[in-house]
C-alpha cells in the first residue's frame, strides 16, 4: 500500500480509472512530481491528461511568449489578449490545467532549464521535453540518469503529420500479474537518448521504420544548422537530402531508404496538427502514467506515427547492451 | 498536409457528432482545433461526477447539467468564432430524421450503445452520408469508416453478443461471483424492493414442478407484530437458510457440484445488533442513508467478512424500510443508489460464501452490478485525433485511404495503433443490402405481438415498426393513426399469425419497416410446430440476420443489464442505464474478424492472425446482457 487511502472525494473522481489500474496505482500517481519543458499542442494535450489521471504536481518550464503558432494547436490558450500580458506560454496554460483538476498542483518554472541543478531536477519523478534542441535533450537527459532515484526521461515531437516519443527509464523494474494470482518481476535496461540516436543504422533491424531515420536526419539538420526545433522550410530541401546522403554513407543505408517525400513533408510541415496531437499526447500520456504507477509495460524506446500510413509503431533502438527486455510475453 | 484545398474543405464542413461524452469532448476540442466551424451535437445525458476524470470540458459545477450545452460552452472558449449547436436530446427522437441527417458532410459517432449506434448507422444509410464509428474501453479502442456501398456499414459484421446466464445457474447453481450479483440484484433486490406484480424467479427451485407462488408471497410480506430487525432475519434465514436447505434436498443437483452451505444469521451475528459507534444520525441530515457509514465500514475496497456482509445485509434492509419506505415497491437497481449497491454487494456476498465463490468488495460488486467500464481520458484522446483524420478524408473524398484503426494495450508486430483497410459490404447484410430473411414459427401459436416484440424490435432493432402483409398494414405506430385503425392494430397484437385479418402463413413474405431509420426488411416466413425450448426458448429461429452466435448455454438467458457506454472496447457496455460511462462490449472493443477486403494486405500486420481479440475477456468482467425475454420482465427502460 502506497501512502494513505484515498479519500472519498478522490475515489468518486477517479473512479472509471481506478477500474482500469487499481487504487494502489493511483495512490503512486497522486504522489509524483512531473517536470515538462516546451508547451506545444501535444505537450498541452500530455498535460490535460496527466492532470485528469491525478498527478501530485506538474510544473511547467517555457519562456516563450504567445505567438499565432502557438495558440493554433493549443486549447489551454484562452484567446484573449488581455490575458497575455507580461505572460509566458507556461504561465498561460497553467491556469487552464488547474480547472481541469484543482487536487493537482500546476506552476510555471521561470528561468533556463539548462541553468537548473541537480536539486531541481531531484524533485521529479518523470520529466517530458518538447521543442528541445538535440543538445538540450542530451544535456538534461544526462542530468537525469545522475540524480540518486531514477527519473523517467521522455522526449516528444510532432511535425505535421508525423510524432515522434522517445523513452528513457534507466533500469526500470515492475512486477506484473500473470494469470493464476502469480507476481512475476519484470526489467527493463533502457539506453541514454545519445546511446540510443548512436546505434549505427546498419545494426538496427531492416524493417525499422524509416520515419525514425528521417527523423535523425532532420534533427541532425537542425543542430549542424543550428537553428531552434521545426524551424526549417522547403528551401532546406536539398540541404536535408545532402545531409541524409553523408549520413546513410557513414551508416552503410541506402539512401532509398529514407524517402524524398518523407523529407519533404517532415522539412516543410512543421506546424503542429491537431489530431497528431491528441494521439501522441494520448499515448505519451499512457506512457507516463505507466511508469509511474509501475502498472503495465512501458515501450521501449521510441514511439512513430505516420497519419500517411497510420500506423503507430514501438521501436527498440538500442544498442547489444541496450536491455534485455525480461519478463515480456 | 494542411493544404489550402483541405483547410477550405474543413471550414465549410458541417459535422454532426452523436455523443459528447468521453470521445465527446476530445472529439470536439480537435475538431475545433482542427479548423472546423459548424458543428452540430446530439447527446441526452447529463454530467456526474464519475465523467470528471476524463470528460475535460466539465467541472465539478456543471454536474446536473447537459453535456452537450456545457461541450460547447467550454470550447467556445477557447475558438469562440466557430458555431456549435448542441442538442440535448436523444438521437432516436423522431427529429432526427433522415432530412436532419442529409444536411451533414460526415456524421461523428461518439455513443455508449449498440441500439444508437444501430439507429444512427440506419440513418447514414438512408440519408447516404459517411458515418465515422468509434468506441473505447479502458486502454482499447477503435475507429471504423462507413460508406454507403464503398464499405461495410457498423451493421455488417456481427457485433459479440452482450452475455446472458441460464436462469437455473442464477437460481440454483451458481459458480461465479456474478451470478450471485446477479441473484442479489435483479432476484432479491426486485423482489424486496420493486414491483410486487412482477413475475421473479426468487424461489424457483430447478427440479421443483409445485413452488407455490403464494407461499413465497407470504415469506416476503412483513408479518404483523414484525418488526424490521425481526422481518430482516427472518428474509435473511429464508433465503440463505431454508432455500438452501431445500436445495440441498434433491440430490441429483449436487452430484458433480459442490453443495453450498446454508447459513442462519443467529449463527453469524449475535441476537442483538448493537451499533457500532456509527452515523444514524447523520444520515438523516446528509440525506444519503448507508448502511456502511452506519455501520462504519469506511473503505468501499475493503473485501466484508459474513459477518459484515451479514450485517450490512440487515441494515441496508433496516434503512430502507425505515428511511425509504415510500419508494418500496418501486425500485428499480440504480448503481448511483448507494444503499442499494450495499444491499447488493451483501446478498451476494453471503451467498457466495454459502457456495465457496470468493466475496467481492463493494467497489468490485459495483462495477459488476452496475456494468460499469473502465475508462480514461488518454485512450479517447488518441481516438479522437484518429477519427478527425478519418472525417477530413471522407471531406477531401479521399476515398481510396480510409482505414480502421485499432488501438491497442498490447502492440502486435509493434505497431500500438494498427490501419486495417475497410471491408466491402457484406452482401447478405439485410440492413445495406435488400437480403430478404427467413424467419421459422409456429404461426398458429406465437402472436403478432411476440414476433414484433422479439424479432422486429428485438433481433432488427426497430423502434416504430410498420408491419404489411402485401399492401395491408397488420401493425403500425404513429402520431396521426385513426382511433379506429388503432383499435385494429391493438387487436392484431393479441392474435395468432394466422389468425390476422391478412392471415400470415408458411410462404407468407411480410415486409417490416421503420420509417425514421428508414431501414425495410422483407421475412419469408415458414411454419413449424415444435421447437426446441433448450435451444429455441423464443419459439422462432431468424435465419441470414447477421447475428453473433450466442450462449450455449440460453434456456431462458438471464443477463445483469445492459450498461450504457461508449467504448471500444469503447464507452461502456451493456446495461440500460443513462450512464454514458459505460461500454458496450458488443459496442466498444470489437474482435477484428474482417473477412473482405478492397485491397490486398499492404503488409503483415494486416493479416487475420494479428490482432488479439479487442473485447473484455476477464470473467469478472463479462459484459452481461440482459436479454429481451428478462428485459421485458423487470422492465427496465430502454435508453
Amino acid at each position: 500500500m502506497e501512502g494513505q487511502e484515498l479519500t472519498e472525494q478522490e475515489t468518486a473522481l477517479y473512479d472509471r480509472q481506478i477500474r482500469l489500474w487499481g487504487a494502489d496505482a493511483q495512490r503512486r500517481l497522486r504522489k509524483s512530481h512531473i517536470l515538462v519543458y516546451g508547451m506545444t499542442g501535444t505537450v498541452a494535450e500530455f498535460c490535460k491528461n496527466i492532470v485528469l489521471a491525478g498527478v501530485h504536481s506538474v510544473t511547467l518550464v517555457d519562456e516563450r511568449v504567445v505567438t499565432e503558432e502557438s495558440l493554433s494547436a493549443n486549447f489551454l490558450i484562452l484567446p484573449d489578449e488581455n490575458l497575455y500580458h507580461g505572460k509566458t506560454l507556461a504561465e498561460l496554460c497553467c491556469d487552464s490545467l488547474k480547472e481541469f483538476n484543482p487536487m493537482v498542483h500546476v506552476a510555471a518554472e521561470k528561468g533556463d532549464i539548462l541553468t537548473f541543478g541537480v536539486e531541481f531536477f531531484e524533485k521529479f519523478d518523470a520529466v517530458i521535453l518538447s521543442c528541445c534542441s538535440l543538445r538540450k535533450k542530451k544535456w538534461i537527459n544526462q542530468k537525469c540518469r545522475k540524480l540518486s532515484k531514477p527519473v523517467a526521461f521522455y522526449t516528444v515531437e510532432c511535425r505535421g503529420s508525423c510524432g515522434e516519443i522517445f523513452v528513457d527509464l534507466q533500469d526500470y523494474k515492475y512486477s506484473k500479474l500473470k494469470r493464476l494470482d502469480e507476481t512475476i518481476e519484470c526489467r527493463i535496461e533502457y539506453p541514454s537518448f545519445e546511446e540510443a540516436i548512436s546505434v549505427p543504422w546498419r545494426a538496427l533491424p531492416r524493417r525499422v521504420s524509416k520515419l525514425y531515420f528521417a527523423m535523425r536526419v532532420i534533427e541532425q539538420f537542425e543542430y549542424v544548422e543550428g537553428r531552434d526545433p521545426g524551424q526549417t522550410i522547403i528551401d532546406d530541401l536539398p540541404g536535408i537530402l545532402k545531409l541524409r546522403k553523408e549520413l546513410c554513407e557513414t551508416n552503410s543505408l541506402n539512401e532509398s531508404q529514407i524517402a524524398d517525400a518523407l523529407l519533404e513533408r517532415l522539412v516543410r510541415d512543421t506546424t503542429e496538427y491537431p489530431p497528431i496531437c491528441a494521439i501522441i499526447g494520448g499515448i505519451l500520456g499512457q506512457e507516463v502514467i505507466k511508469a509511474i504507477s509501475g502498472k503495465g509495460d512501458p515501450l521501449k524506446n521510441f514511439f512513430l506515427f505516420d497519419a500517411m500510413d497510420g500506423k503507430g509503431l514501438i521501436e527498440d533502438i538500442s544498442g547489444p547492451s541496450g536491455g534485455s527486455g525480461a519478463g515480456f510475453d | 498536409m494542411a493544404s489550402d484545398e483541405q483547410l477550405s474543405a474543413i471550414k465549410r464542413a458541417k459535422v454532426l457528432m452523436v455523443g459528447a461524452g468521453g470521445i465527446g469532448c476530445e472529439l470536439l476540442k480537435t475538431l475545433a482545433l482542427s479548423g472546423f466551424q459548424d458543428i452540430h451535437v446530439i447527446d441526452m445525458d447529463t454530467i456526474e461526477v464519475s465523467n470528471l476524470n476524463r470528460q475535460f470540458l466539465f467541472r465539478q459545477s456543471h454536474v446536473g447539467q447537459s453535456k452537450a450545452k456545457v461541450a460547447r460552452d467550454a470550447v467556445l472558449r477557447f475558438r469562440p468564432n466557430i458555431s456549435i449547436t448542441p442538442h440535448h436530446a436523444n438521437v432516436k427522437e423522431s427529429r432526427f430524421n433522415v432530412d436532419f441527417f442529409k444536411e451533414f458532410d460526415v456524421v461523428l459517432n461518439g455513443l455508449d450503445n449498440l441500439d444508437a449506434r444501430r439507429h444512427v448507422n440506419r440513418l447514414c444509410l438512408a440519408a447516404d452520408v459517411p458515418l465515422v464509428e468509434s468506441g473505447t474501453t479502458g486502454f482499447l479502442g477503435q475507429v471504423t469508416v462507413h460508406l454507403k456501398g464503398k464499405t461495410e456499414c457498423y451493421e455488417c459484421q456481427p457485433k459479440p453478443a452482450p452475455k446472458t446466464y441460464p436462469v437455473c445457474t442464477i437460481t440454483s447453481t451458481p459458480s461465479k461471483f456474478v451470478h450471485c450479483i446477479v441473484w442479489a440484484k435483479d432476484l432479491l433486490f426486485a423482489k424486496l424492493f420493486g414491483d410486487k406484480n412482477q413475475e421473479n424467479d426468487l424461489n424457483v427451485r430447478s427440479s421443483d414442478t409445485a413452488s407455490s407462488s403464494e407461499h413465497s408471497e407470504d415469506v416476503f410480506e412483513c408479518r404483523k407484530d414484525e418488526d424490521i430487525e425481526q422481518y430482516g432475519r427472518r428474509i435473511y434465514d429464508h433465503i440463505f437458510g431454508h432455500n438452501i436447505e431445500v436445495a440441498l434436498s434433491n440430490e441429483e443437483t449436487w452430484k458433480n457440484r459442490n453443495k453450498p452451505r446454508p447459513i442462519y444469521s443467529k449463527d453469524i451475528l449475535p441476537m442483538k445488533i448493537t451499533k457500532e459507534n456509527g452515523d444514524t444520525e447523520k444520515d438523516c441530515a446528509t440525506g444519503d442513508v448507508s448502511a456502511m457509514a452506519s455501520l462504519s465500514l469506511k473503505n468501499p475496497q475493503d473485501i466484508w467478512s459474513l459477518a459484515e456482509s451479514s450485517r450490512v445485509f440487515l441494515e441496508a434492509l433496516r434503512l430502507f424500510f425505515s428511511k425509504r419506505g415510500k419508494e418500496i415497491g418501486n425500485l428499480t437497481f440504480d448503481k448511483d443508489d448507494q444503499l442499494a449497491v450495499e444491499f447488493v454487494t451483501a446478498a451476494a456476498n453471503i451467498r457466495a460464501s454459502s457456495f465457496g465463490i470468493p466475496l467481492h468488495s463493494l467497489f468490485e460488486a459495483k462495477g459488476i452490478a452496475g456494468n460499469i467500464v473502465h475508462a480514461v481520458a488518454t485512450t479517447n484522446a488518441i481516438i479522437a485525433g484518429l477519427i478527425v483524420i478519418e472525417a477530413i478524408k471522407v471531406l477531401k473524398k479521399d476515398n481510396n485511404n480510409f482505414r480502421m484503426t485499432y488501438c491497442l494495450e498490447h502492440p502486435s508486430r509493434k505497431l500500438l495503433l494498427m490501419p486495417v483497410e475497410p471491408y466491402e459490404p457484406n452482401k447478405a447484410c439485410p440492413v445495406c443490402s435488400e437480403t430478404p430473411l427467413s424467419l421459422e414459427i409456429n404461426t398458429h401459436h406465437s402472436k403478432l405481438r411476440d414476433f414484433i416484440e422479439k424479432i422486429v424490435k428485438g433481433k432488427l432493432g426497430m423502434n416504430f415498426p410498420v408491419i404489411m402483409q402485401g399492401a395491408s398494414i397488420l401493425y403500425e405506430v404513429g402520431e396521426d393513426l385513426e382511433e379506429d385503425m388503432v383499435a385494429i392494430y391493438a387487436a392484431n397484437l393479441e392474435k395468432a399469425l394466422s389468425e390476422l385479418p391478412s392471415p400470415v402463413t408458411s410462404g407468407t413474405v411480410l415486409t417490416v419497416e421503420d420509417l425514421q431509420q428508414e431501414f425495410s426488411c422483407s421475412i419469408n416466413i415458414k411454419h413449424r410446430e415444435e421447437f426446441d425450448e433448450e435451444k429455441e426458448p423464443d419459439g422462432m429461429v431468424l435465419s441470414g440476420w447477421v447475428e453473433a452466435p450466442v450462449d450455449k448455454d440460453n434456456n431462458k438467458p438471464i443477463g445483469n443489464g445492459e450498461s450504457t457506454s461508449n467504448a471500444l472496447p469503447s464507452e461502456e457496455i451493456l446495461e440500460v442505464e443513462k450512464d454514458v460511462e459505460f461500454q458496450e462490449p458488443s459496442a466498444g472493443a470489437e474482435p477484428i474478424t474482417g473477412k473482405k477486403r478492397t485491397l490486398s494486405e499492404v503488409d503483415g500486420s494486416r493479416n487475420q492472425k494479428t490482432p488479439e481479440k479487442l473485447d473484455v475477456d476477464d470473467d469478472d468482467d463479462d459484459e452481461l446482457v440482459i436479454s429481451n425475454d428478462w428485459e421485458s420482465l423487470t422492465k427496465k427502460k430502454r435508453v
